[in-house]
C-alpha cells in the first residue's frame, strides 16, 4: 500500500555488507558439492562435445579435397563412416549430456530451496511480519530458477564459448599471427563494453526483480484479502493499485533492457568489423606476397566461427547478472540470523518432570522500532498446575506477553522462568513441546481437519484426537462431508469463526502440554457452546499450568487467579471475586455493567 | 502418448485431505479430457493472440529489424568471398585498391547496420514484450478480482498467487528470450532452402529428405512436452500453495513444532516439483541430441550422393563444398532453437492455465444493463430465497424477510443455521439458488458493483488488515478521504487512543497482515474503515467478538450513533451487541422461529428469553 511497502534487502535484519558480485553465488557453490561428480563427469562431457562438435568440418572438408577430388569410392566410403560415427556419438553425448545437466539442475535447484524454506522456518516472527510473502516466494521460485537456469544454461554457454574462442584463437594464432593480433585487440572494446555493462546491469536487474517481488505481494495479498476487498468494493482501486506495482515492473523491465541495448548491440558489430579488418589488411598481404589465398580463406572462415561465441556472450553475460542478483536476494535471507534460537549449551527437560511452575521476572518488551516499552516490567508467578487468567484492556500487552513463554518473542530484558530454569536455556523444541500457545485467531491449513489437529503431535492417536474434539465441543468436524479428512478451505474460513476457535482449542489440547497458554481462547464462541467448552477444559487444566488471556468474566470462571495487566505491569493479582471488591481498573475492563446497555 | 493427468489419489496425499467438490483445484476449463486439451490449446493461442494484437505494428517492426538483421549476416560471408575472388586479384595483378576500399566501406556500414539492427530489437522487443506482459498481468488481477468469493474459497490465494507469479515468469521468459532466434531461424530456414535449391537442385532434394524427420521429433516433443509442462505447472502452484500458507501461519507452525513435518510435507512438494519440471526439459535433451543426429545424417547422405554425383561429373565439386557449408548454417541455428523450443512449451502451458481463469465463469456476475437506486432508504427483501452450498444441503429452504430501511437487525440461532449466509447474501458473495434479494426494490443482481457496494457494506470476523500505515487502511473505507475525517472515524470507534500512542500514530506500518496490531486492535480498525464507508447497509458478522469489555462498550456506543439512520444486519453470540438491535430474528435450520422486539421476545419466553438468561449468568 503506497509507498510503505515492506521494503525488502534495505530492512533485512542484519544487511549484508556489500562484497563483489559475484559472492553470493559462489557462495552457491556448496549446494553443488554432493553433485561434484556428476557435475566433473558433465564439464568433461561439455568439453568432449565441443570437440566432437569441431572435429567433423575438417573431415568434411578432407572428404572433398581428398575421396571425392580423387574418385576414390573406398575412401569416401571409410571417411563418411568415420563422420557418421563421429556424428552419432556427438548427438548422443549431446542428448546424455542435457539431460543430466538438466536433471542435476533441477536437483540442486531443489535443494538450495528445501534449504531455504527450513531457514525461513526457523526465522523470528519478527521476519515474517516485515517480509511480504510474496517477496519470499519470489525468492523461493524466480530467483532460484534464475540461478539454476545459469548453471543449467549460461554457465555451460560460456564454457563452450570460452573453449571454443580458445581453440579457434589458437588456430588463428598458428595460421597468421598478425592477423590475430588483430582479432585479439578487438577484444579491447569488447571487454570495456563489458566492464561498463556490468556496472550498470546489476543494480538495474537487482531493482527488476525486487519489483517482481512486490508485484508476486501485491497479487498474494490481494487474494487473501479478498472478502475484505469484496465487502467494501475494493476490487477496481486494487487493481489500480495492482497496475501501478506492475506499471514499476514494465519501466524497471524495459530500462534493465535498454542497458542491454545499448551495450552489448556492439558485440556482434565489432567482431563483423574485426572480420573486415582482417579481410582488408589479408588481402594487402596477399597481393604483397606475405601470405597465401588459402590461408587467408582458412583464417576468415575460422574468424566467422567466432562471430556467434562473442554475440552471445553478450546474453551470457546478462544471464549471469541476473543470476548474481538473484543469489543475492536468496542470500538476503540466509543471511539473516534467527532472532530466536537455541543457546549453545541448551538443556533438554523431560516432560515427565516438569512441573509446569511459571515465573516472570521483569519482564520487559518493546518492538525494535519502538522506544516504548509495552511490557514495562511485569512479575508473575504461576504456580505448578494454576490457570492464571489475564485480563486488560486492548493494547496493554495481553498478546505479546503470551507469545513469550513459548518463545515466539524473546523479551527485551528480564527473563521467564521454567521450573527455575530459564526458558532461553531450554532447547527450543524442548521448550515448545512443554509449553503450547493457542492463538485467538485460529490459523488453520487447507489440509485435512486431521491434519490440521495433529498440528503438534503427528503421531496423535485417533483416541487423543476425539477427546480434544469432545473437550472443545468441536464435534460439528464427524459432520463434514468426508469427517476428519475433509479438507478445511483455506484458513479454514469455510467454517464459522466459533467452529474455527474451537478446531484451534482442540488441536492445543492434543498436544497435552504442561504449560498451556490460550489467547482468549473462546471469544468467538456463543455463550452455551462457551460453557460447555469451559465445563470439559476445567478438566484438562486441572494438572495443566495454564496462562489464559481473557475478555469476558464467562471465561475468567477457568482461571484460579486473574492478573490484571495495566500499562505494561501486573497492576493487579488475585481471584476474580476479590479483584472485584479492590481493583476499580479490573471493574472497568471486566465487568460488563454498563449505563450504555443498561440504558 | 495419453493424457495421464488423472493417476491422482497418492499423489494428493492423504494430508491435503480430500476437498468437497473434486475440481476444487482447478478451473473449470482445466479437464483432462484429448478434446478439452485440444481447446485449452487454442484458447492459449487465443489468449496470445488477444496479448500480440494491440502490438502489431510493433512486431512487424521488430519482424522488419530481424530480417535485415539477418540479411546483414548472410552478407558477411558473401563479402569475404567477394573479396578474395576479386579484390585481392585487382590488387595483385592491377594494384588497384577501389575494390577493397569498396568492401571495406561495406564492411563497415554492414557492422554499423548489425548494431543499429541489434540495438533495436532489443529495446523494441523489450517495449513490446513488456506491454504484453503488463496487459496479461492486469488482466488476470482484474479477473481474479471478479471471481465470486466461492471461487477463491476452493481455489486458494496460493494458486491464485501461483497463476500470478510462476505462470507469468514462464511467459515473460518467452518473451524474454529467443524470440528473435524462432524469427532468424525461421528466415534462415527459408534463405538457406532458397540458395541450397540454385545451387544444387537434386542435393537439396536429398537433404530436404530430412525434413520428415525434423518434423515428427518436433511433433513428438511437442506431444510430450506439452503434458510434462502441464504437469509441471501444477506441481508448482501446489508448492506456492504450500509455501504460502506455511509461511502465513509460521506463528503457528513454530509454537507447535511443527517445522519437521512442515519441512517433510514441502520437501515432498518440491521433488514432485522437481521431477515434473525436470521431465519436460529430459525430453527436450533427447529432441536436442535427435536435431544434431539429423544434422549429421544429413551431412552424410549429402556426402556420399553429392561426392557420386561429383565423381559422375553432374556436380561441381565447389558447389558440393558450398553446399556442405550451407547445410552447416542451416542446422547451427535449429540447434539452439530446439532449446527455446523448451521455452516456448512451458510458457504455452502457463497459457493455458491463465486463459483457464480468463474462461472460468464469473458466478456471481455484475448486470449489463444495471439499474438505479435514485435516493436508497436501505430496504431490504428477501423474497422465498433458497440457498444451499452443496447439493445436499439446504441451508435456507425458502426465506422470506423484509427489513424496513434504517432497522437495527440481529441475528441469533445456533451454528448452521444460517446466519452468516444471510449476511452473505446481502453482501451479495452469493446469488441465492432460487428467489431474490433485493434493495428498495432493485434485486442485487441488477445493480452495479458500484452502487452495490457503495450501500452495502460488511464486516466479517476476518479483520484483514492490508501491507501499509493505520491510515491507509481506515482510507479504504473512502478512499481519498482526508486525514480529519480518518482520525474523526478511529474516534467514533474508540480507535483513537491506542492509534495515537503506536510510535508513528496513524502513519504506523501495520506489517503484514497487521501483525503489529493485536486482534482486537485490528478489529478497531477495520470498524474505523467501515464507519468511514458510510454504507446505507451496514453488515456485521461476529465483529465484536475480539473485543475487550471497555471497547466493546465504545464501539455499541458508537453503533448506536452510527446505526441510527441505517439499515443493519448483527450477527454476534455477544448479547450485549444484539440489544442495541430493533428487532431480533432467532433462526433454526435456515427458518425463523422468533421475530421480535428484544425485550418483547425476552418477555415471551421462547429461545431467545433462553439465551439472553444464559448470557446474563455469565456475567457475573
Amino acid at each position: 500500500m503506497g509507498s510503505e511497502r515492506l521494503k525488502t534487502p534495505e530492512e533485512s535484519d542484519n544487511p549484508p555488507e556489500q562484497k563483489s558480485a559475484l559472492t553470493n553465488l559462489w557462495r552457491m557453490k556448496k549446494y553443488l558439492h554432493p553433485y561434484r561428480y556428476r557435475l566433473a563427469l558433465l564439464w568433461s562431457m561439455v568439453l568432449l562435445n565441443i570437440v566432437s562438435g569441431l572435429a567433423i568440418p575438417p573431415l568434411v572438408g578432407r572428404a572433398i579435397d581428398g575421396p571425392i577430388a580423387h574418385r576414390d569410392i573406398p575412401g569416401l566410403w571409410a571417411i563418411v563412416g568415420v563422420i557418421a560415427v563421429l556424428g552419432a556419438a556427438d548427438a548422443l553425448l549431446n542428448l546424455v549430456r542435457r539431460y543430466f545437466q538438466t536433471t542435476t539442475a533441477m536437483a540442486i535447484e531443489a535443494d538450495i530451496r528445501g534449504a531455504l524454506y527450513e531457514h525461513l522456518q526457523v526465522l523470528h516472527t519478527g521476519f515474517h511480519d516485515r517480509w511480504q510473502t510474496g517477496q519470499l516466494l519470489a525468492r523461493v521460485t524466480s530467483d532460484l530458477g534464475m540461478v539454476r537456469r545459469f548453471f543449467a544454461g549460461g554457465l555451460v554457454f560460456a564454457i563452450t564459448s570460452v573453449g571454443m574462442i580458445a581453440i579457434i584463437m589458437g588456430q588463428l594464432l598458428f595460421i597468421e599471427w598478425r592477423l590475430a593480433l588483430i582479432v585479439l585487440a578487438t577484444a579491447v572494446p569488447l571487454l570495456l563494453i563489458g566492464r561498463k555493462f556490468f556496472r550498470e546491469y546489476l543494480p538495474a536487474a537487482r531493482s527488476e526483480q525486487d519489483q517482481s517481488g512486490e508485484v508476486s505481494s501485491a497479487a498474494e495479498e490481494s487474494a487473501l484479502g479478498i472478502r475484505a476487498i469484496k465487502a467494501l468494493g475494493r476490487g477496481p482501486l486494487m487493481a489500480a493499485r495492482f497496475e501501478k506495482e506492475a506499471e514499476e515492473l514494465r519501466s524497471r523491465s524495459i530500462f534493465k533492457s535498454m542497458i542491454a541495448s545499448r551495450s552489448w548491440s556492439g558485440y556482434d558489430a565489432i567482431a563483423t568489423a574485426g572480420v573486415g579488418g582482417v579481410l582488408v589488411l589479408g588481402s594487402t598481404m596477399v597481393a604483397g606476397g606475405s601470405l597465401s589465398v588459402g590461408d587467408l580463406t582458412a583464417f576468415i572462415m575460422l574468424q566467422l566461427a567466432l562471430l556467434w561465441p562473442i554475440e552471445a556472450s553478450g546474453w551470457v553475460m546478462a544471464h549471469g547478472n541476473e543470476a548474481m542478483t538473484a543469489a543475492d536476494r536468496v542470500y538476503d535471507v540466509f543471511d539473516t540470523e534467527p532472532a530466536i534460537k537455541d543457546r549453545p549449551n541448551a538443556k533438554v527437560i523431560d516432560r515427565s518432570e516438569v512441573r509446569g511452575e511459571l515465573v516472570f521476572e521483569d519482564v520487559r518488551f518493546a518492538f525494535e522500532d519502538d522506544s516504548r516499552e509495552i511490557l514495562a516490567g511485569v512479575d508473575l508467578r504461576v504456580k505448578p498446575g494454576e490457570t492464571v487468567a489475564i485480563a486488560g484492556k486492548t493494547g496493554s500487552g495481553k498478546t505479546t506477553l503470551v507469545s513469550l513463554p513459548s518463545r515466539l518473542n524473546d523479551p527485551t530484558a528480564g527473563r521467564i522462568l521454567l521450573d527455575g530454569t530459564d526458558i532461553r536455556d531450554l532447547k527450543l523444541e524442548n521448550l515448545r513441546s512443554v509449553v503450547t500457545t493457542a492463538f485467538e485467531e485460529a490459523t488453520l491449513f487447507s489440509m485435512s481437519v486431521r491434519e490440521n489437529l495433529a498440528l503438534g503431535r503427528p503421531g496423535a492417536s485417533e483416541a487423543d484426537l476425539e477427546e480434544a474434539v469432545r473437550v472443545a465441543q468441536a464435534e460439528f468436524v464427524y459432520d463434514l462431508p468426508y469427517g476428519l479428512d475433509t479438507r478445511i478451505g483455506e484458513q479454514g474460513l469455510s467454517l464459522s469463526g466459533g467452529q474455527r476457535q474451537r478446531l484451534a482449542l482442540a488441536r492445543a489440547v492434543v498436544v497435552r502440554p504442561a504449560v498451556l497458554v490460550l489467547d482468549d481462547p473462546l471469544s468467538a464462541l456463543d455463550v452455551h457452546t462457551e460453557e460447555l467448552v469451559e465445563r470439559a477444559l476445567a478438566q484438562v487444566l486441572r494438572d495443566t499450568t495454564a496462562l489464559v488471556v481473557v475478555h469476558r468474566p464467562s471465561t475468567v470462571a477457568l482461571a484460579d487467579k486473574v492478573a490484571l495487566l495495566h500499562e505494561g505491569r501486573i497492576a493487579a493479582f488475585g481471584k476474580h471475586s476479590e479483584l472485584m471488591a479492590s481493583s476499580p481498573e479490573y471493574v472497568d475492563v471486566l465487568s460488563a455493567e454498563s449505563e450504555e446497555v443498561a440504558a | 502418448m495419453t493424457v495421464t493427468e488423472t493417476e491422482k489419489p497418492d499423489k494428493h496425499a492423504a494430508w491435503r485431505g480430500r476437498a468437497e467438490s473434486a475440481e476444487a483445484d482447478r478451473t473449470s476449463a482445466e479437464v483432462d479430457d484429448a478434446e478439452s486439451i485440444k481447446e485449452l490449446r487454442q484458447k492459449s493461442r487465443a489468449l496470445l493472440g488477444w496479448m500480440m494484437r494491440p502490438h502489431k505494428k510493433g512486431i512487424a517492426f521488430l519482424c522488419a529489424i530481424l530480417v535485415v538483421q539477418n540479411f546483414t549476416s548472410m552478407a558477411t560471408p558473401l563479402l569475404v568471398m567477394f573479396g578474395i575472388d576479386n579484390a585481392i586479384p585487382a590488387i595483385s595483378e592491377r594494384g588497384d585498391y577501389t575494390m577493397l576500399v569498396g568492401i571495406a566501406v561495406v564492411f563497415a556500414l554492414v557492422s554499423v547496420l548489425k548494431y543499429v539492427c541489434v540495438r533495436l530489437y532489443i529495446a523494441q522487443s523489450a517495449k513490446v514484450g513488456n506491454a504484453m506482459l503488463f496487459a496479461l498481468r492486469s488482466r488476470v488481477f482484474r479477473k481474479f478480482q471478479d471471481l465470486s468469493v466461492s471461487f477463491h474459497e476452493r481455489f486458494t490465494s496460493g494458486r491464485v498467487t501461483a497463476r500470478q507469479s510462476s505462470d507469468m515468469e514462464s511467459i515473460r521468459e518467452m518473451t524474454e528470450n529467443g524470440v528473435d532466434d524462432l524469427v532468424l531461424a525461421a528466415l534462415n530456414v527459408v534463405t538457406i532452402t532458397i540458395v541450397m535449391l540454385v545451387i544444387d537442385p537434386m542435393l537439396a532434394a536429398v537433404s530436404l529428405l530430412t525434413f520428415p524427420l525434423m518434423l515428427l521429433l518436433g511433433r513428438w516433443f511437442s506431444k510430450v512436452s506439452a503434458v510434462a509442462y502441464r504437469k509441471a505447472r501444477e506441481t508448482v502452484a501446489l508448492l506456492i500453495v504450500y509455501f504460502v500458507e506455511s509461511m502465513g501461519g509460521v506463528r503457528a507452525v513454530q509454537a507447535y513444532r511443527r517445522e519437521p513435518r512442515d519441512r517433510e510435507l514441502f520437501a515432498g512438494l518440491n521433488t514432485d516439483n522437481q521431477f515434473a519440471q525436470a521431465k519436460g526439459h529430459q525430453q527436450n535433451a533427447f529432441m536436442s541430441g535427435g536435431m544434431r543426429g539429423i544434422g549429421h545424417l544429413a551431412t552424410v547422405v549429402v556426402l556420399l550422393f553429392g561426392g557420386w554425383q561429383v565423381m559422375q561429373g553432374n556436380t561441381e565439386l565447389g558447389v558440393l563444398a558450398a553446399f556442405l557449408l550451407y547445410m552447416k548454417r542451416f542446422f547451427d541455428p535449429l540447434n539452439e532453437l530446439v532449446q527455446f523450443y523448451n521455452v516456448l512449451q512451458s510458457a504455452t502451458s502457463a497459457l493455458e492455465k491463465l486463459s483457464g481463469v480468463l474462461d472460468e465463469p464469473v458466478e456471481v456476475p455484475e448486470p449489463l444493463e444495471p439499474k438505479a437506486i435514485a435516493s436508497p432508504r436501505g430496504e431490504l427483501r428477501f423474497d422465498a430465497v433458497e440457498f444451499r452450498y452443496r447439493e445436499d444441503q439446504v441451508v435456507l429452504p425458502g426465506l422470506d424477510l423484509r427489513v424496513p430501511g434504517g432497522q437495527t437487525l440481529a441475528l441469533v440461532g445456533a451454528t448452521g443455521a444460517g446466519k452468516t449466509t444471510i449476511a452473505k447474501l446481502v453482501s451479495r458473495f452469493y446469488d441465492p439458488g432460487s428467489g431474490s434479494v433485493s434493495l428498495d426494490g432493485v434485486d442485487l443482481r441488477d445493480l452495479s458493483e458500484a452502487d452495490l457496494r457503495g450501500n452495502i457494506v460488511m464486516i466479517t470476523q476476518e479483520n484483514f488488515l492490508f501491507n501499509g500505515t493505520i491510515a491507509e487502511n481506515i482510507e479504504l473505507g473512502r478512499p481519498g478521504a482526508s486525514r480529519e475525517r480518518i482520525v474523526e472515524a478511529a474516534k467514533v470507534v474508540g480507535a483513537h487512543e491506542f492509534i495515537d500512542a503506536l510510535p508513528d500514530g496513524y502513519d504506523t506500518h501495520v506489517r503484514k497482515r497487521g501483525g503489529r496490531l493485536s486482534a482486537g486492535q485490528r478489529q478497531l480498525v477495520v470498524f474505523a474503515r467501515a464507519f468511514l464507508a458510510d454504507p446505507r447497509v451496514l453488515i456485521l458478522d461476529e465483529a465484536t467478538s475480539s473485543l475487550d469489555i471497555p471497547s466493546e462498550r465504545l464501539v455499541q456506543r458508537a453503533l448506536r450513533t452510527i446505526l441510527a439512520d441505517r439499515t443493519a444486519i448483527i450477527i454476534a453470540h455477544r448479547l450485549s451487541t444484539v440489544e442495541i438491535a430493533d428487532r431480533v430474528l432467532v433462526l433454526e435450520h435456515g427458518r425463523i422461529i422468533e421475530d421480535g422486539r428484544p425485550d418483547e421476545l425476552i418477555d415471551r419466553g421462547g429461545e431467545y428469553a433462553t439465551l439472553h438468561r444464559q448470557w446474563e449468568d455469565s456475567l457475573v
